[in-house]
């Protein structure tokens, strides 16, 4: 564990550093004098904490070695925020979070010609998280877990785009045979595993995953995927009480995209900042920038190695942002298009890697090269998914059960 | 005055129990507080303290004693002032006659309600032991908790997660001993956070173990019903038969003994209604062995319905060394040709103990433990209504949507011309189980009913 060993050592540097988004003096004085403060007849000392100054040197001392764990990856991020990449490795992100904006695109697409049906969730502007986050893991032996809002994960973790695009349009091919749809998708062959249409339950799943790869101690992290809305479930801090009581394998990433489907996460959160969510569980904290994949790639690298030096979960928040509606027919009203327009332009994770490669000298001609490559892979899948065969009638009654009684 | 110190009880369904230590002896001076005697129920050795001051007069039952009923006075306390040795014994309350018993039996509260479900008649050999099988008698506490045993030696998957199943020895002590042979990454105890737990377990199956999640209750449950059927039954279906979730949800289900509605519940009803799940029900210890080895093998969720007052029940266990029973199976507890009652769980020993009564009236009934209450055996129910002709449904759980419904439905859309007699349903009262004694007996199926409705249905 290169990084730990060098962290705690240098603990006492990074004693004063706190950037403005983590824990300030004043919060952290309060969180470790209150239960102090109580024993005295039960009485919240708040005249007190009026005055964190007066007792810092003593209680600061004490919290700041208390804390370090909880904002020692930050720190070390927020000391080298970004991967260096190859020319090559830059490309290939590049090109997944390409694919995943032209698959979306055509599904939506096709969503509108009524191809499509029910529910279906895109990731468009998204990108970055999901290619970002899975660049960094192993996929021999990690495992994933996320919401409904799942194809782009699928498109990262490298399953075929027909399958994806064929369960879409509910047909035989598709990955679940068209019995599952837009939510509910599984590789288990890719060590994805879902895909969940119940808000918050794929972190409680996802601990399980955890659990296996620690009951089999085959060195494998479970990446449990959720939304800022899922974020306020309950299941999700039984699931940190035990993962982080248990030191289960896992990261669990918060995609905070900002909209609980139309809920701005100020009207629906008290605590905003997502990462500071694992405190009362001491699971240390991480807030990313999501929309750039190569910070999300180097962030990815300092929870993983936290995590598999087997000290237990890491809550990465990954703030990013949804250019579509919530699902298919969401309007959007509760936002403006100023809103989306300003992150479109400014923040946009495919434009700020184009930039980039093309910075490193990459020519508009290859960046055109991939785009058009990418494209008609995305129509073929189209095209597959349009013109595969609905599943067949008997299906109906197949996967109920495994075995038969 | 002297004080009497009797016999306490130790748990909701404590009626009797052995006094395995007195900590005191004839003369000695004991204060509030001050620990008497051990007794031993059947889950577990309790301390019994004392909570008056005195000299210790009389011991009265012996240390060693078994089946020490519930009440009675086991030792006497002199009082201040009272000289120890000169204390004489009570008489024995058993002496009272008859008649004397049966007027006070009116004045005393009601025992609790579930006295009604108790049943001794012994079950036969089930159809699927081999002829010439050595039999040992064992409860059926002990015949789960030797399936579980059995299944993790035999697959290092198979693990054991749930509140108090490890250090404290299990709630109901299921899984006593389990701790001591598997250790702690096999036997896990969680915190109290059902919904959270139900979630890892169902992961963890999705990746590839094969969990027993252990609910307290099947009341505590509720708060985990997302995971028993969004994620682990629906999963092997969304994903066109891709990933497979091999889980087992168990514990005691339906009503306890004096513990009001929210911990009396059968839950049988709302599991079968799901498709994806398995849900298994068993009455006896032969089957409770056999059908939760078969649930863990099993590649599908199961739900894992116990019931608390049958755990201390001793019943007959075939010895051999691979009990495994087949999921989806009825099994006849009862051959007869005059009328069928069908039942699963605690209502068998009801099914049955109604079946020798109405024999003694000349009515000859057959009784059928459904076992598995998905998938529902309907041919075994249609066979022996082909046969009989009419059909009771004897079930402890709500009436309205039960597995009685979905019976007389069954009965009714395939077995129309078979009816004699329209099908009746006998349960529990439609109300939350109360609490007071005589309530919860008046809500709570018992024998009687049984026999009513059986005499119902043939016109008697």
């Amino acid at each position: 564990m290169p990084i730990f060993a060098n962290l705690v050592a240098k603990k006492s540097t990074f004693a004063g550093q706190f950037r403005s988004s983590a824990l300030s003096l004043f919060e952290r004085r309060s969180y470790t004098a209150l239960p102090n403060d109580r024993t005295n007849d039960g009485k919240q000392a708040l005249p007190k904490a009026k005055n964190p100054v007066a007792e810092t040197a003593t209680v600061a001392d004490a919290s700041t070695d208390e804390d370090f764990a909880l904002h020692s990856l930050q720190t070390a991020l927020d000391a080298d925020k970004r991967y260096e990449p190859s020319k090559e490795e830059l490309l290939h992100l590049y090109e997944q979070m390409l694919l995943i904006r032209r698959f979306e695109e055509k599904a939506g697409q096709l969503y509108g010609l009524g191809l499509i049906g029910g529910f279906c969730h895109l990731y468009i502007g998204q990108e970055a998280v999901a290619v970002g986050l899975q660049s960094a893991l192993d996929s021999a032996k990690d495992s994933v877990i996320t919401g409904y809002r799942d194809h782009g994960h699928m498109l990262a973790y490298g399953i075929d785009p027909k399958v994806i695009m064929a369960e879409l349009t509910g047909r035989e091919a598709g990955i679940s045979k068209g019995k599952g749809g837009s939510m509910h998708m599984f590789s288990v062959e890719h060590r994805f595993y879902g895909g969940h249409g119940i808000v918050g339950a794929q972190v409680s799943l996802g601990a399980g995953l955890a659990f296996a790869h620690k009951y089999r101690e085959d060195g494998g992290v479970a990446m449990a995927y959720f939304g800022d809305g899922a974020a306020n479930q309950g299941q999700v801090y039984e699931s940190f009480n035990m993962a982080a009581l248990w030191k289960l394998p896992i990261i669990f990433v918060i995609e905070n995209n900002g909209y609980a489907m139309g809920t701005a996460v100020k009207r629906g959160s008290a605590e905003t900042h997502f990462h500071r969510r694992g405190t009362a569980f001491r699971i240390p904290g991480m807030s990313v920038d999501g929309m750039d994949v190569l910070e999300v790639r180097k962030a990815a690298e300092v929870a993983l190695e936290y995590v598999r030096g087997g000290n237990g979960p890491v809550l990465m928040e990954l703030n990013t942002y949804r250019y579509r509606g919530h699902s298919m027919s969401d309007p959007a009203k509760y936002r403006s298009r100023e809103e989306v327009q300003d992150v479109r332009e400014k923040r946009d994770p495919i434009e700020h890697a184009k930039t980039e490669l093309m910075g490193m000298g990459v020519t508009e001609e290859s960046l055109k090269e991939i785009d058009k490559r990418v494209r008609s892979q995305v129509a073929q899948s189209a095209d597959f998914a349009e013109n595969s065969p609905e599943p067949v009638a008997s299906e109906l009654y197949t996967d109920v059960l495994v075995e038969s009684y | 005055m002297a004080i009497e110190l009797k016999m306490p009880a130790l748990s909701p369904t404590m009626e009797e129990g052995k006094l395995a230590k007195w900590l005191v002896k004839e003369g000695d001076e004991v204060s509030s507080g001050d620990i008497l005697a051990e007794i031993e129920t059947d889950k577990a050795t309790m301390e019994f303290e004392s909570i008056d001051e005195g000299i210790v007069g009389k011991i009265l039952v012996a240390e060693g004693t078994e089946g020490v009923k519930v009440g009675t006075v086991i030792a006497v306390l002199a009082g201040e002032g009272e000289d120890a040795s000169s204390i004489e014994a009570p008489a024995a309350k058993t002496e009272e006659p008859k008649a004397e018993a049966a007027s006070e039996e009116e004045k005393k509260p009601a025992e609790s309600g579930t006295a009604n479900l108790a049943s001794d008649i012994k079950t036969p050999r089930g159809p699927e032991v081999p002829h010439g099988t050595n039999m040992k008698t064992s409860t059926v506490r002990d015949a789960l908790r030797d399936a579980m045993a059995e299944e993790m030696r035999r697959d290092d998957r198979v693990f054991v997660m749930g509140e108090e199943v490890a250090e404290y020895q299990g709630a109901y002590k299921v899984t006593q001993g389990l701790l001591a042979e598997f250790g702690p990454t096999r036997v896990i105890d969680t915190p109290i956070t059902e919904y959270g737990f139900a979630g890892i377990g169902t992961g963890a199956a999705m990746g590839g173990l094969r969990p027993v999640i252990e609910f307290m209750t099947f009341n505590f449950a509720m708060q985990a019903i997302d995971h028993i059927i969004n994620s682990a039954a629906k999963t092997n279906y969304m994903s066109g038969g891709q990933m497979r979730c091999p889980i087992v949800f168990r514990g005691p289900n339906g009503a306890a003994s004096r513990v009001g509605a929210q911990h009396s519940q059968n839950y049988g009803p709302w599991y079968a209604n799901v498709p994806g799940l398995v849900v298994i029900a068993p009455y006896d210890a032969s089957d409770a062995k056999g059908l939760l080895k078969a649930a863990i093998r099993s590649d599908d969720p199961v739900v894992f319905l116990e019931n608390e007052l049958i755990y201390g029940r001793s019943f007959e266990l075939p010895e051999l060394d691979d009990h495994v029973l087949p999921i989806g199976k009825a099994r006849v507890m009862r051959e007869g040709k005059d009328v069928t009652i069908v039942s699963y769980s605690i209502g068998v020993g009801l099914a049955l103990e109604a079946a020798e009564t109405l024999a003694e009236e000349g009515i000859d009934v057959e009784v059928i433990d459904l076992r598995t209450l998905r998938p529902l055996d309907k041919e075994t129910v249609l066979a022996s209504l082909a046969k009989t002709n009419r059909l009771v449904v004897a079930e402890e759980g709500f009436p309205v949507c039960s597995i009685a419904s979905e019976i007389s439905a069954i009965c009714m859309e395939e077995g129309f011309d078979d009816l004699d007699a329209p099908v009746v349903r006998v349960c529990n009262e439609d109300v939350p189980l109360p609490y007071a004694a005589n309530l919860e007996k008046l809500a709570l199926i018992d024998a009687k009913r049984v026999v009513e409705a059986v005499k119902k249905v043939c016109y008697r």
